[in-house]
């Protein structure tokens, strides 16, 4: 049987996806980048041959995407996460007009057309406010896991308002607010609605059409997630794995490259 | 002005400065750099551009005692100032050319050093850096006589040249244009024909010359025919393959801007016109292979020119209109030698950068129709503000309007210390992407 699989080395993690041939998906794996793109490429790509129970020489066809995609030697094709985003939030939910990803070290929002196709993006400027480093670097400062930081600003009654958008000047807005007492809790809500706000500009700008599929890492965040909504309005689909929505968009590109092939 | 120092001048002009140029032009080596395949072949007007403008840069050099010279902003009248024989120079040309030699971010930092803050223009700031440093890709500058500026462009260049005439202690003329928000009327025309008649005594003191009406005249019916002229190498672009690039444009623009109202710019574009329409009529392209027409909007990249150029001809694009290139021809056509200062009233205060934004969202319609455009690259530079504002709501009016693609990019004109390459190639893939899907 003929398998394919996209490969998504973003800023902070590599996201593996292996399609059957019927576009189901066999199985995902996701690895942290590192140092080195072309390392976290094979072991992604690795762990998912593992996870799906297949060797290498059953994959029919590699697309890569993310920031590393040049630096992926075995792939057949390279691609923006734009559009692999897009393809695979449609592929998930056919109804999504509006992709919010939110990763590492970029975030974009994207007008998502039939079939999957891009009408209109638009991407934070050269700035790690609104992505995935900003919470990194304040969880860090906090000495909170990353992955706890939804589960805690869920818990807040009240939130401190962060007013630095800047990531470094933000950095030290948390220390004195940390030295004023406040809880811990409030200050992360604050910090995700810094985020929200922040993403919330480029929301505007292509606008809302149908529905809203969140994606990247930071999707993971409940508390983001639920300020996102409170903002929308309406609630918004999500994966299992938001982060691998870019790899399985870049897989389906791998397995239609195939079928208009023959 | 001293008669041993006008005599040098017109020699150096007439003699002295193409005899050296040839000699500079054989001792140079060439370098040889691989044609790009996706090219058609190369412009052969562009060895006369380069002619004339080297030989202005060059000239400016023996105006001093010679010669009354004027720093003007791009967008200001300059046909009054030619009516008195004003050497002219354009610190925002010479911005470009700063940028284009990669030198935006070491003339930048030496106006920060002198406090001038990075989120000022780069032209600006390159130009006060000369000031401070007398660094200059092309030698080096005269020193003015008198600055004349106009804020129909932004109001920076207020604040700019009242630096500038308060270090050197010299005039500054400052042209003030009311800005459209729906029509001009008589009292706003009849307030800038003032400021004109006012400024006819100070130019006169300055160049030590009478005002001449008929000069004026011809000035004007001059500058008139160069903008026409220059309209319709533009439109040559309307034909499919267009038979240059933006890019070329880009360059091709420095003698409207800055020579403006002299023969020669007209001469050029004449000579210009006649090759374009020649590869018209053969059907020869800046890309050997156009699949899709382009269009730019805002200042270039001038750092960037090239390489952007390779990239979007690897994918067999060509830009073909821009507001940019096209800001030169717009309104100075109407320029009307019978009625001179009324119409350069209206013509002046009608640039795109002075008037409203529902006017720049029909102009964009109507370039995009003409010149069957397929899609639009929109920059977003650090340093135009008056150019950047309402970018977002553009992109997605023309795309509700006319399905055009579009996308925006972040950069600036000169001063690449904020511009990212990984992030402008990742927005311009997904714009082929798109564009290809």
């Amino acid at each position: 049987m003929d398998y394919f699989a996209g490969i998504d080395v973003g800023a902070l993690s590599t996201d593996a996806v292996i399609l059957t041939a019927g576009s189901e998906v066999a199985a995902y794996s996701i690895v942290e980048t590192g140092a080195n793109s072309t390392d976290a490429a094979e072991e992604a790509l690795a762990g998912v041959l593992a996870e799906a129970e297949i060797v290498r020489s059953q994959i029919k066809r590699i697309v890569a995407t993310g920031y590393g995609r040049v630096s992926v030697p075995f792939a057949d094709k390279r691609v923006t996460e734009i559009s692999c985003h897009a393809l695979g939030a449609y592929h998930l939910f056919p109804d999504t007009g509006t992709v919010i990803d939110i990763g590492g070290q970029d975030s974009k929002v994207i007008q998502v057309g039939e079939g999957g196709k891009v009408l209109n993006f638009t991407m934070n400027d050269k700035c790690a406010a609104g992505t995935g480093r900003f919470l990194e670097v304040m969880a860090n400062k906090l000495q909170v896991a990353l992955d706890e930081m939804g589960e805690l600003s869920l818990r807040a009654g009240r939130e401190v308002p962060i007013s630095s958008v800047c990531t470094v000047f933000a950095e030290s807005e948390v220390v004195s607010l940390v030295a004023q007492n406040h809880p811990t809790e409030e200050i992360i809500r604050g910090l995700h609605r810094s985020i929200v706000n922040r993403v919330w500009n480029m929301v505007k700008a292509v606008g809302v059409n149908g529905g809203v599929a969140m994606t990247g890492g930071v999707a993971k965040n409940r508390g983001v997630v639920a300020l996102m909504e409170e903002k929308l309005g309406q609630s918004v689909h999500l994966h299992e794995e938001p982060q691998v929505v870019g790899a399985l968009g870049a897989a389906l590109l791998a397995w239609r490259a195939s079928q208009s092939a023959g | 002005m001293t008669f041993f120092k006008e005599l040098r001048f017109n020699f150096m002009k007439d003699l002295g400065g193409p005899a050296l140029m040839s000699i500079s032009r054989k001792g140079r080596k060439r370098r040889h750099r691989a044609p790009n395949p996706h090219f058609g072949p190369a412009l052969k007007s562009a060895t006369r551009l380069k002619e004339i403008m080297t030989r202005h840069y060059f000239l400016s050099r023996y105006t001093e005692g010679a010669k009354p010279v004027a720093w003007v902003t791009s967008g200001a009248p300059v046909e009054l100032l030619r009516a008195f024989d004003f050497y002219t120079i354009y610190p925002e040309n010479h911005g470009a050319l700063c940028g284009a030699k990669k030198l935006g971010p070491e003339l930048c930092a030496v106006a920060e050093e002198h406090g001038y803050h990075r989120d000022l223009c780069s032209y600006a700031r390159i130009d006060l850096g000369h000031y401070f440093s007398g660094k200059s890709p092309a030698g080096r500058l005269p020193k003015p006589d008198l600055l004349f500026a106009s804020n129909n462009i932004c109001q920076t260049v207020v604040y700019w040249y009242r630096a500038l005439a308060h270090y050197w202690d010299i005039p500054l003329i400052l042209f003030d244009t009311p800005y459209n928000f729906e029509e001009i009327n008589d009292s706003d025309v009849s307030y800038m024909v003032q400021q004109f008649e006012e400024m006819i005594p100070v130019l006169e003191q300055v160049s030590g010359q009478p005002f001449k009406y008929r000069n004026f005249q011809e000035v004007v019916r001059i500058a008139r025919d160069t903008s026409l002229a220059w309209g319709e190498v533009l439109a040559t672009m309307k034909a499919r393959p267009a038979p240059m690039s933006i890019f070329d444009a880009f360059v091709h623009l420095a003698p409207i801007v800055s020579l403006r109202g002299l023969p020669v710019a007209l001469e050029y574009y004449q000579t210009l016109l006649k090759e374009l329409k020649e590869r018209v009529d053969r059907g020869t392209g800046a890309l050997k292979d156009e699949r899709k027409r382009l269009m730019w909007d805002n200042i270039a990249i001038w750092y960037k020119v090239r390489d952007l150029a390779d990239l979007f001809a690897e994918q067999g694009m060509n830009f073909v209109t821009a507001t940019y290139t096209n800001a030169w021809t717009e309104t100075i056509r109407y320029l009307d030698d019978q009625r001179p200062m009324e119409s350069m009233a209206r013509v002046y205060s009608l640039v795109i950068l002075n008037n409203n934004l529902n006017h720049r969202l029909k102009l964009m319609e109507r370039l995009i129709n003409e010149f069957e455009v397929d899609g639009l690259v929109i920059h977003s530079a650090r340093s135009c503000k008056p150019y950047s504002v309402g970018q977002y709501d553009m992109k997605r009016l023309l795309m509700e309007r006319l399905g055009v693609l579009s996308v925006i990019i972040e950069a600036d004109i000169t001063d690449f210390r904020v511009y990212s390459e990984e992030q402008t190639r990742t927005r311009l893939e997904a714009f082929f992407e798109a564009i290809d899907a």
